[in-house]
């Protein structure tokens, strides 16, 4: 069958335009990320192991436990989670992995960072005002059902190969449920709550960072979560683009048909992403 | 009532009608024009929340508007503080528009002046108590510590001393309440809107609440709007009343006022079950200008003659001071009279109970189970004689018999 409508021909051109005529701002944005991934990356492997491996751990159990950080009730609760922080890490460690899983750590950062930093005015915004929720709400459809390997082709071309397009394709996936969990949050505060607010003579931005932000906190940090595990699900797709990290160790794992390769570093990402759920999900839970 | 009307208007709301929907100017020319709040809803899909209201709230006083649900009470209190905007109509505070107010001004308003305490308390459940209380004052930008000393003084005002770090959850609805009133008082508004403030409380928490805000009110003297949908309520703690149904304003005045002269049908249907007793006073009952008998010029023969034309056995004694004394009853005058005394004095019976003009119901009922006269009403300074509260009346207020039902029984009760 002849085709009739050229769509892709289309969005190409526009693509290209884009490309050619903003050559400054792509120049600037890859620069940018590349130097955050670069300085974060760096910190990140200059910390001892050991310390490393300890501040995690007492994190975890922080998160975990909260207040009740030397009780007995706080040991139980605390005290698998930093276990685990420690046996795992030691693990990565022992297969040799360990400067993969910290590159992968940063690019997950970077690009949760990036997620929020435009997610949460976005989900603001999409909360306060109907017709924004109405033009938010199916571009979010659309990048969460938007196969995530298609948005790689123009983060090549924009960016060439490496960690930017890499942040910038797990940016794009991982975005909507920032948008979206800040959104519900600030919606679901309830209406008494604000309309005292105003009765004392709260202004909107009042209402907003004093009533509603506070209060939408945990659905905003269980949206951090989410960022956070979708941002790791890309680890692999976005090292085909030359992001470094344990994802192209799974990417050389495929293409060298290497059982060994492959198990080691696709464990080293689920226990990354075990630690990084738990740590931000107990912060989400607590009041 | 002289007395208050003397008193400041602290707000006067003149014509305020409210409309809900799109098509507001429409609706609000049709309802100019007469037309019925349906016909309205039918002809614009406009809904009339609050149909031309006009009252004024004196200084000082608990002014309670009073309605069922759907009577616009909420929606009426909402447009004093434009939480709701109004339509149409005016709202002066202290003789200045709050409607015409810009967004800076409703500001300063809010934030001094008029402060609110809501139903479902609407507290902060990520600050503490303290902080709660002091929300009101971090909103208008007062440092931490002036704020905060505020606050502990309103918290305390309110009962809730030791509670300040504790956090809203971990608190009965009756204690979050408190800190509601407490948030309001922190502010020192010259306002406190109060909306259905204790509904949302069990009955004998509610009751408290109720005592409570008489005392502070005692004490603090603001002038209180306070909305509910018991009536029991309203007349427990509201000086001047206001019934409202389908946003109209049926009868504004004193729970006594209301009870014994209710404008409409649907006042009227509403007040009939209140308890009447604790409400209705001897200044009500009492008939006045009685038949007297004066000591110093009525002697037994005079005093007969007035007996039986008042068709009473027994009248009231005055001296020439206008003074009451007490009672002569026929029979002891008739016996005077045939021993020819020039005097009724030796006939005068002083042991009777006298009441003052706010006695209720509830208090003058026991002191007639003794006696079979009408209560005297007497003037709490001069001792004057006022007027006469019949036994009959009494009971019918007690009971809510009918009058030929109430002779009836004490007819029976004679003569047993």
């Amino acid at each position: 069958m002849d085709r009739v409508i050229d769509l892709g021909k289309y969005i190409e051109k526009g693509i290209n335009a884009l490309e050619e005529n903003f050559s400054v701002i792509w120049r600037a944005i890859d620069d940018g990320i590349s130097w955050t991934v670069e300085v974060m990356n760096d910190t990140l492997l200059s910390v001892p192991f050991i310390l490393f491996v300890l501040v995690i751990a007492g994190l975890a159990y922080y998160a975990k436990t909260g207040r009740k950080v030397f009780k007995k009730e706080g040991l139980k609760k605390g005290l698998g989670l930093a276990l685990f922080v420690i046996l795992g890490f030691l693990l990565i460690y022992g297969m040799g992995y360990w400067k993969e899983a910290m590159q992968t750590t940063t690019l997950v950062l970077v690009s949760t960072l990036i997620a929020l930093i435009l997610g949460i005015p976005f989900g603001i915004l999409s909360a306060k005002n109907k017709t924004a929720d109405a033009i938010i709400r199916p571009i979010l459809d659309f990048m969460q059902t938007m196969p995530a390997f298609v948005y790689l082709i123009p983060a090549i071309f924009f960016f060439s190969v490496g960690n930017t397009p890499g942040v910038i394709a797990t940016v794009i996936f991982s975005l909507p449920p920032a948008v979206r969990l800040t959104s519900l949050g600030i919606k679901n505060v309830q209406k008494d709550v604000i309309e005292a607010g105003r009765a004392f003579g709260a202004t909107e931005n009042q209402i907003l960072f004093k009533i509603q932000l506070p209060l939408a906190m945990p659905t905003i940090l269980a949206g951090v979560n989410q960022v956070i595990l979708l941002a790791l699900s890309m680890v692999v797709i976005a090292s085909m683009v030359g992001a470094k990290g344990l994802g192209s160790i799974v990417y050389q794992g495929i293409q060298q048909n290497n059982i060994a390769k492959g198990f080691e570093s696709g464990l080293g990402i689920v226990i990354l992403a075990i630690v990084l759920d738990r740590i931000t999900q107990s912060f989400a839970n607590k009041k | 009532m002289t007395e208050k009307s003397k008193k400041n208007i602290k707000l006067k709301v003149e014509d305020l009608t409210l409309i809900f929907g799109k098509r507001k100017k429409e609706a609000l020319a049709l309802l100019n024009k007469g037309v019925s709040k349906e016909e309205i809803l039918r002809k614009t899909k406009c809904t009339v929340g609050v149909n031309k209201a006009s009252f004024e709230v004196r200084e000082g006083e608990i002014f309670v508007i009073m309605g069922l649900s759907g009577s616009g009470k909420s929606t009426l209190i909402r447009c004093l503080n434009r939480l709701n905007e109004p339509t149409a109509g005016k709202v002066f505070f202290d003789g200045h528009d709050i409607t015409r107010e810009g967004n800076k001004e409703l500001l300063e308003t809010r934030r001094h002046e008029m402060s609110m305490v809501f139903q479902k308390f609407g507290l902060l459940p990520h600050k503490t108590i303290l902080e709660n209380a002091a929300f009101g004052l971090e909103l208008r930008g007062e440092p931490k510590a002036e704020r905060e000393k505020k606050a502990l003084d309103a918290l305390e005002t309110v009962g809730l001393k030791g509670y300040e770090d504790q956090y809203p959850a971990a608190m009965s609805g009756g204690m979050q309440q408190r800190v509601g009133l407490a948030r309001a008082l922190a502010n020192d508004p010259a306002v406190l809107l109060m909306d259905e403030a204790f509904s949302a409380l069990d009955p004998l928490i509610k009751s408290d609440m109720q005592d409570e805000l008489l005392q502070i009110q005692d004490k603090l003297r603001k002038t209180i709007v306070f909305i509910t949908h018991d009536l029991d309520e309203a007349i427990k703690i509201g000086d001047r009343i206001v019934i409202m149904k389908d946003g109209i304003i049926e009868q504004i005045g004193t729970a006594e006022e209301i009870l014994t002269n209710p404008a409409s049908e649907y006042v009227e249907a509403f007040v009939e079950k209140v308890d009447r007793k604790t409400i209705i006073t001897a200044e009500t009952l009492m008939f006045n200008k009685p038949t007297l008998i004066q000591l110093a010029k009525d002697g037994p023969k005079g005093a007969i003659r007035k007996m039986r034309t008042a068709g009473m056995d027994a009248l009231p004694v005055e001296d020439e001071n206008r003074k009451f004394l007490g009672y002569v009853w026929l029979k002891d005058t008739l016996k005077l009279a045939e021993a020819k005394e020039t005097s009724v004095s030796k006939a005068l019976r002083t042991d009777v109970p006298s009441v003052y003009k706010d006695y209720t119901v509830e208090e003058m009922l026991p002191l007639i189970s003794n006696h079979r006269y009408p209560l005297a009403v007497v003037d709490e300074k001069s001792g004057k004689l006022l007027g006469l509260v019949a036994q009959t009346s009494l009971i019918i207020e007690a009971t809510r018999y009918g009058d030929e039902e109430v002779n009836e029984l004490i007819e029976k009760a004679n003569d047993i």
